[in-house]
């Protein structure tokens, strides 16, 4: 298979284009520029549309615009861009649009800093918007794993009809990987009894909407909803375990950070220290029952996150706060070293 | 007998959820006999964002989207951009329009963004109860200006015809009344060439419909339409601001070139 040398954000874009995106709205911000210069460049060759839009706002309102006749569409930014774009995110949740939503995070909160962060979990995981929905959202740790999971997004958001999310950091979009492309079915769900796109008198109007004015008809649209969410919570977790089967401490990290708590946890292998690595891939649905089975040997439970924390009491939850969960974080954009997690892993390894 | 006026086939025939004199309905028609007219219904998606008019969904036969208050013309855009053979309008009230949404309004003009554009002036918010807009007439009492609209506290109107008209993406500009039969004629000749700039790739058109809210201003429908005539179209001239077919400009444009 053809392998390419990448910068991350611009496997983001390629692995789009790839995946039948037909329209890309964004709106400039570090540090993912790299893939909204991209798109500019390389949209109008495979015949779609690229624009530049006014703000963040517009550019998810053309997303659901687009996306509302039936085409994929994606928008990008980093963490105060996305924080703008949480409007459009409820409305196409609300209206049961697919789209692809990326953020490469930065430091915040408020303008925060341009380094690579994690402190959108909560953001993307609880409450990217007003009103009861749900992302499924995607943690990228690699280059290859950026186009695997946007492919996967596309497909994923057309299936269920509900936006999709890449939450990767400013270190994997500045990253070069090899990466190689799949095979990619782009018109693999049929948008037809949905899509406003001109009736041509063959067809009822169609209505993308998200008003309910009569509560019970609004909770029936979100219970039915929630009946789509189950599903996806049954089906469509996803974890890497490293080095669990007989672990005393499970380490707990997604995206960049995950790769170096891999470090840490095979130099802690080395010291004669049985630490594994769980990875969440999916961070919603959070992989419950992956934990649990990375969990089965561990005394104690510790998550690395580039925040202070968020992902940790979800872990608790998916455990039932059967084991000590720790934490270990470095925040703002600052990147926790092997030596430092290490040092953690030392230190809980010494009680145990 | 022979027909000789009837519903426009692109108009629902349910009731609608205007209050008794709003102006909304006339509109709704004149919009509906353009869309009949030209044959484009099965071609046609609509935006109606927050407002008034937001459940316009139900009376529009044409394929329908709603929008977030203000983002009609975004979305809009997303639509045409991707659907290029297709006729895309937006219906937006004023607070919509020149408030919350007022940096979609400027660049969907700017950017000469090939869609229709169908602004309901009233000079208040009606959804929501009575508020000041950005049209809100210098002195007129609203919920948020018990006083009368102070513009040394609230500011002045924005005249949306004139300001969009200075965008060269603009192809057409032009304030229309529905107060009269001559002016609600003079209103669907302007959609209708809204509608064939659309079909012929001009750009932006923006038709500002001077309207009524009877219920929010605390008149009748007859005292409404008075009012429209004798204090709107004073401070909000009726006319043509710009019209690229009829070599029209506005007056002050600062001819840099960029004029189509």
């Amino acid at each position: 298979m053809e392998r390419n040398l990448m910068k991350g954000n611009e496997a983001l874009a390629e692995a789009a284009i790839r995946a039948g995106c037909k329209c890309f709205f964004g709106y400039p911000i570090t540090p993912q520029t790299e893939l909204a210069a991209y798109m500019a460049k390389r949209m109008h060759k495979a015949g779609g549309v690229f624009l530049q839009a006014e703000s963040e706002i517009a550019a998810v309102n053309m997303v659901l615009g687009a996306a509302s006749t039936g085409v994929r569409a994606m928008t990008s930014s980093s963490s105060p861009g996305v924080s703008l774009k949480s409007e459009g995110v409820s409305y196409i949740a609300g209206s049961d649009l697919p789209a692809v939503i990326i953020n490469v995070q930065r430091g915040g909160p408020g303008l925060g800093g341009i380094q690579p962060s994690q402190a959108d979990y909560w953001q993307a995981t609880k409450a990217l918007g007003h009103g009861d929905f749900q992302l499924i959202v995607y943690a990228p740790a690699s280059v290859q794993e950026m186009v695997d999971f946007v492919v996967k997004a596309f497909d994923r958001a057309d299936k269920y009809r509900m936006p999709a999310m890449i939450l990767a950091d400013g270190l994997l979009g500045q990253m070069m990987e090899p990466v190689s492309f799949p095979e990619i079915n782009a018109d693999a769900y049929d948008k037809s009894s949905w899509a406003a796109d001109g009736h041509k008198f063959k067809r009822e109007h169609h209505i993308i909407n998200s008003l309910y004015l009569k509560p019970d008809e609004l909770e029936n649209s979100i219970v039915e909803r929630y009946k789509r969410y189950d599903i996806i919570k049954e089906t469509e977790t996803d974890a890497e375990l490293y080095l669990t089967e007989d672990c005393d401490i499970l380490l707990c990290a997604f995206g960049a950070t995950a790769r170096v708590v891999k470090s840490a946890v095979n130099d802690a292998r080395a010291l004669g220290i049985k630490a594994g690595l769980f990875r969440p891939k999916t961070l919603w649905p959070f992989p419950v029952k992956e934990i649990n089975e990375a969990a089965k040997t561990a005394k104690t439970l510790l998550s690395v996150e580039m925040s202070m924390g968020q992902m940790v009491d979800d872990i608790r939850l998916a455990i039932n706060c059967s084991r000590p969960v720790e934490f270990y974080g470095r925040t703002g954009g600052v990147i926790p070293t092997p030596a430092e997690v290490l040092e953690q892993i030392k230190r809980i390894g010494g009680t145990l | 007998m022979a027909v000789v006026f009837e519903r426009p086939k692109s108009l629902i025939d349910i009731p609608t959820h205007y209050c008794p004199g709003c102006t909304h309905g006339i509109v709704h028609r004149i919009l509906c006999e353009v869309i009949d007219e030209m044959g484009i219904e099965g071609d046609t998606i609509g935006v109606c964002p927050v407002g008034c008019s937001v459940m316009a969904y139900d009376y529009f036969n044409c394929d329908m989207i709603e929008a977030a208050h203000g983002r009609a013309p975004a979305v809009a855009t997303g639509v045409k951009r991707t659907n290029p053979d297709k006729f895309v309008f937006t219906y937006q009230g004023d607070g919509d329009l020149a408030a919350i949404g007022t940096a979609e309004t400027v660049h969907v003009a700017a950017r000469g963004e090939n869609i229709v554009v169908i602004f309901i002036n009233n000079t208040i918010y009606g959804m929501t109860g009575g508020q000041m807009a950005p049209t809100t007439l210098p002195g007129q009492v609203t919920q948020t200006t018990p006083f009368g609209r102070d513009p040394e506290l609230a500011g002045y109107p924005v005249r949306v015809s004139e300001m969009v008209s200075t965008l060269s993406g603009c192809a057409l500009a032009q304030r229309v009344a529905v107060d009269s039969v001559p002016h609600i004629r003079e209103a669907k000749k302007a959609i209708r060439k809204a509608f064939e700039n659309q079909k012929a790739g001009k750009g932006l058109s923006l038709v500002e419909v001077l309207s009524t809210c009877p219920t929010n201003w605390g008149l009748t429908p007859i005292e409404a339409i008075k009012r429209l005539q004798d204090e709107m179209i004073p401070y909000y001239p009726l006319g043509v601001y710009k019209d690229v077919d009829e070599g029209v400009f506005p007056k002050h444009s600062d001819s840099e070139g960029g004029e189509k």
